[in-house]
């Protein structure tokens, strides 16, 4: 079958490659019908995430059609031709964390959980095709996909729906949800959203969904026009950080006070917002001293009112500098973050598709067969061709 | 077998080597000799080394070629990719990094732990809380023919008898490619406590104990393994040394994690067998 796989920083190519067979008894072995491209595939692919083998297939945000299940996988939750979306990271269903909804903390999917736990003290959840910090999982920009516990991560879909209303249950639809959600909301709110990029674009539209009275998207106007159109399509308004104050522009929106819920919808290889600061970071991460440039989340935490909520979905991996920790200790904030419980939102979010409150094949700029994904990487990654959110597929 | 009761906070290797690593290892008497004054006082906590010798030496060369990079830039990024250098430099040569120190990494003891695991055997103690009942955890573990499900370095074992049993670990080729001992439960309290040992005229000399205890709350037993291997006979031993003396600690705590993966959700994951290209146009398995 074809696959992408990783080969060094910045390289990625499609090579044939086995088809993936049943390894343990509760997996199963999907069709891949639609994958995308996951902006934090690009952390893996640049290198910033430095777990990765050559060889390694990528792609976290699958869906297809069940193919064959193991002996031991309860048929009357996943059966062969049931239709399914696979949430990014792989949970048990059993442990301490997945009885708490903490899925992406599950504690027994990780195969390496010695290296999560040299870097971060613990592990998270397997996670599929995200490197061997998350277990070195095969992942999904391939034409079949093992899916292990498949009763339980695969996500039984209706068959009304076209894959793009569905696919980003898998990762962006419920991360940007989870991003605003867990933040308690209230309708008075002011949410303000650092990055337009895909789970930015949901988190705006999740943030409406849940009420907010206001929603503020930050992003470079002159980088990226289309991701800041798509913001205002969305009802949210927009600051430029590149011709504006940022801090100013969210003061003025909330006579004075500051956002009550930030959003870091960016992560790890943000982009600063002054000379010196992204002289340190550059200088820093080349050398190897921190792992990430973390503008986004350091203006998140200067911005945000007194008593407000600072919350995390942009990814981060390892160490970062010169974080605000008198900002946030001073001004009271609560920071919310983790990577998403996908299995927890899934059926309140397919309702929202259902109801016609959200179609999330809005955020769809380019349609293309997964052997040109290395093309797809580059015009992602540099957002050229008015690129937001690439869906590859396999059948093609 | 210690009567005491390991907390689950007291993970990890005892080697029974109390032995402050305080001024031994060539480079850091190079130092003290030669370069007093980046010597920090001898059983200092604050200042005590934190990096292992090797890395020492790394730190050293390459803190002095960023710094001469750096110096030779003559502008800004120059002067902090000097200063980085610099740092390194004084870390690498002190043996002491405050970053390391902050984060509570210290890679100069593991060193100490291994050099003395590998002359005096080991002795591991692993804990997890696992969801199922006391009942359902002892009577998996009481049939050892099911620890090689989840041991790794177990290849078989045959019960014979109640209390006897017959086992096969794996060695490598040069050693014959098995090792085979009898062991003897020495004490099984139902639901509670079994407590095994070598015969003690085996080739190898290991005693086990595991303990269920119910957990707080719902969350399930604690089980608490406690595993030596003693000191090493024969060509067995060595074998037995460089095994656990690499890293005892993580090769048991692997073997125990197996255990509640396998209890928890009826296996443990794997990713050996799945597809993976090779960079070179044509796929393989891992």
């Amino acid at each position: 079958m074809k696959a992408l796989i990783w080969c060094a920083p910045y390289k990625v190519k499609v090579e044939d490659v086995p088809e993936p067979k049943i390894i343990n008894k509760r997996d199963a072995i999907i069709r891949v019908t639609s994958t995308c491209i996951c902006g934090s595939d690009l952390h893996l692919v640049d290198g910033f995430i430095p777990f990765m083998k050559p060889g390694d297939i990528l792609g976290h945000e699958p869906m297809g059609i069940v193919e064959e299940v193991g002996p031991d996988v309860d048929k009357s939750k996943v059966n062969v031709g049931d239709r399914v979306v696979v949430p990014f990271h792989i949970s048990c269903g059993e442990c301490f964390f997945c009885q708490r909804q903490m899925y992406s903390c599950c504690d027994n999917t990780n195969t390496k959980p010695y290296i999560g736990e040299t870097l971060l003290g613990q592990a998270t959840a397997g996670i599929l095709g995200y490197s061997h910090l998350t277990g070195g999982y095969a992942g999904g920009q391939a034409q079949f996909l093992r899916v292990p516990l498949a009763d339980f991560n695969c996500q039984k879909m209706p068959q009304e729906f076209e894959d793009e209303k569905l696919v980003f249950l898998s990762d962006i639809y419920p991360t940007g949800y989870m991003a605003i959600q867990h933040c308690n909301p209230q309708p008075d709110d002011t949410v303000a959203i650092w990055g337009c990029g895909p789970v930015g674009q949901f988190a705006i539209r999740s943030a409406f969904l849940l009420g907010a009275a206001q929603v503020v998207a930050i992003d470079d106007e002159q980088k990226v026009p289309e991701r800041m159109q798509m913001a205002r399509d969305a009802g949210a308004i927009t600051i430029d950080m590149h011709d504006e104050y940022v801090y100013d522009r969210l003061l003025d929106l909330t006579g004075g006070l500051g956002p009550d819920i930030c959003v870091d919808a960016v992560g790890m290889e943000a982009h600063g917002y002054t000379m010196l600061e992204t002289i340190y970071d550059k200088v820093k991460t080349n050398l190897f001293m921190e792992t990430e440039r973390p503008h986004a989340v350091r203006q998140a935490l200067m911005c945000c009112r007194k008593g407000g909520t600072v919350s995390i979905a942009g990814v981060y991996g390892g160490l970062s500098d010169k974080i605000p920790m008198g900002a946030l200790m001073n001004k009271a904030l609560t920071i919310k973050t983790g990577q998403t419980h996908v299995h927890r939102y899934v059926p309140e979010l397919l309702e929202t598709i259902r109801q016609g409150r959200i179609d999330p094949s809005f955020v769809v700029t380019h349609r293309m067969p997964l052997s040109e994904a290395p093309h797809a990487y580059n015009i992602f990654r540099e957002k050229s061709d008015g690129c937001i959110k690439v869906v590859l597929d396999p059948a093609a | 077998m210690p009567q005491t009761q390991q907390s689950a906070a007291n993970r990890g290797v005892h080697t029974g080597d109390g032995r402050q690593r305080s001024g031994e290892g060539p480079l850091r008497q190079f130092i003290q000799e030669h370069v007093p004054s980046l010597t920090p006082q001898n059983g200092h906590q604050a200042h005590r080394q934190n990096v292992a010798d090797g890395e020492r030496v790394v730190s050293v060369a390459a803190g002095a070629i960023l710094a001469g990079l750096g110096l030779a830039r003559r502008d800004l990024t120059g002067l902090a990719i000097a200063g980085v250098g610099g740092a390194l430099a004084y870390r690498g040569a002190t043996g002491h990094c405050p970053m390391y120190q902050s984060l509570g990494v210290d890679t100069a003891t593991g060193e100490q732990h291994r050099r003395s695991a590998e002359s005096r055997g080991v002795q591991v103690t692993e804990s997890y809380y696992i969801r199922k009942s006391p009942e359902e955890l002892y009577s998996f573990w009481r049939n050892f023919e099911n620890l090689p499900q989840f041991m790794e370095h177990l290849e078989s074992v045959h019960n014979e008898g109640d209390r006897r049993s017959h086992w096969v670990a794996t060695a490598p080729a040069i050693y014959g490619g098995q090792v085979e001992w009898d062991a003897e439960i020495t004490a099984d309290e139902p639901n509670r406590r079994i407590a095994w040992r070598a015969l003690p005229d085996s080739d190898i000399q290991h005693s086990g104990e595991v303990r269920f205890q119910p957990g707080p709350g719902d969350r399930g037993t604690n089980v608490t393994v406690n595993l030596q291997y003693h000191p090493p006979a024969g060509q067995v031993g060595r074998w037995l040394a460089k095994l656990f003396g690499e890293e005892p600690e993580t090769q048991i705590r692997e073997d125990v994690r197996r255990f509640k993966r396998l209890m928890e959700t009826g296996e443990i994951p794997s990713i050996k067998g799945q597809p993976r290209g090779t960079c070179l146009g044509h796929g393989t398995r891992s």
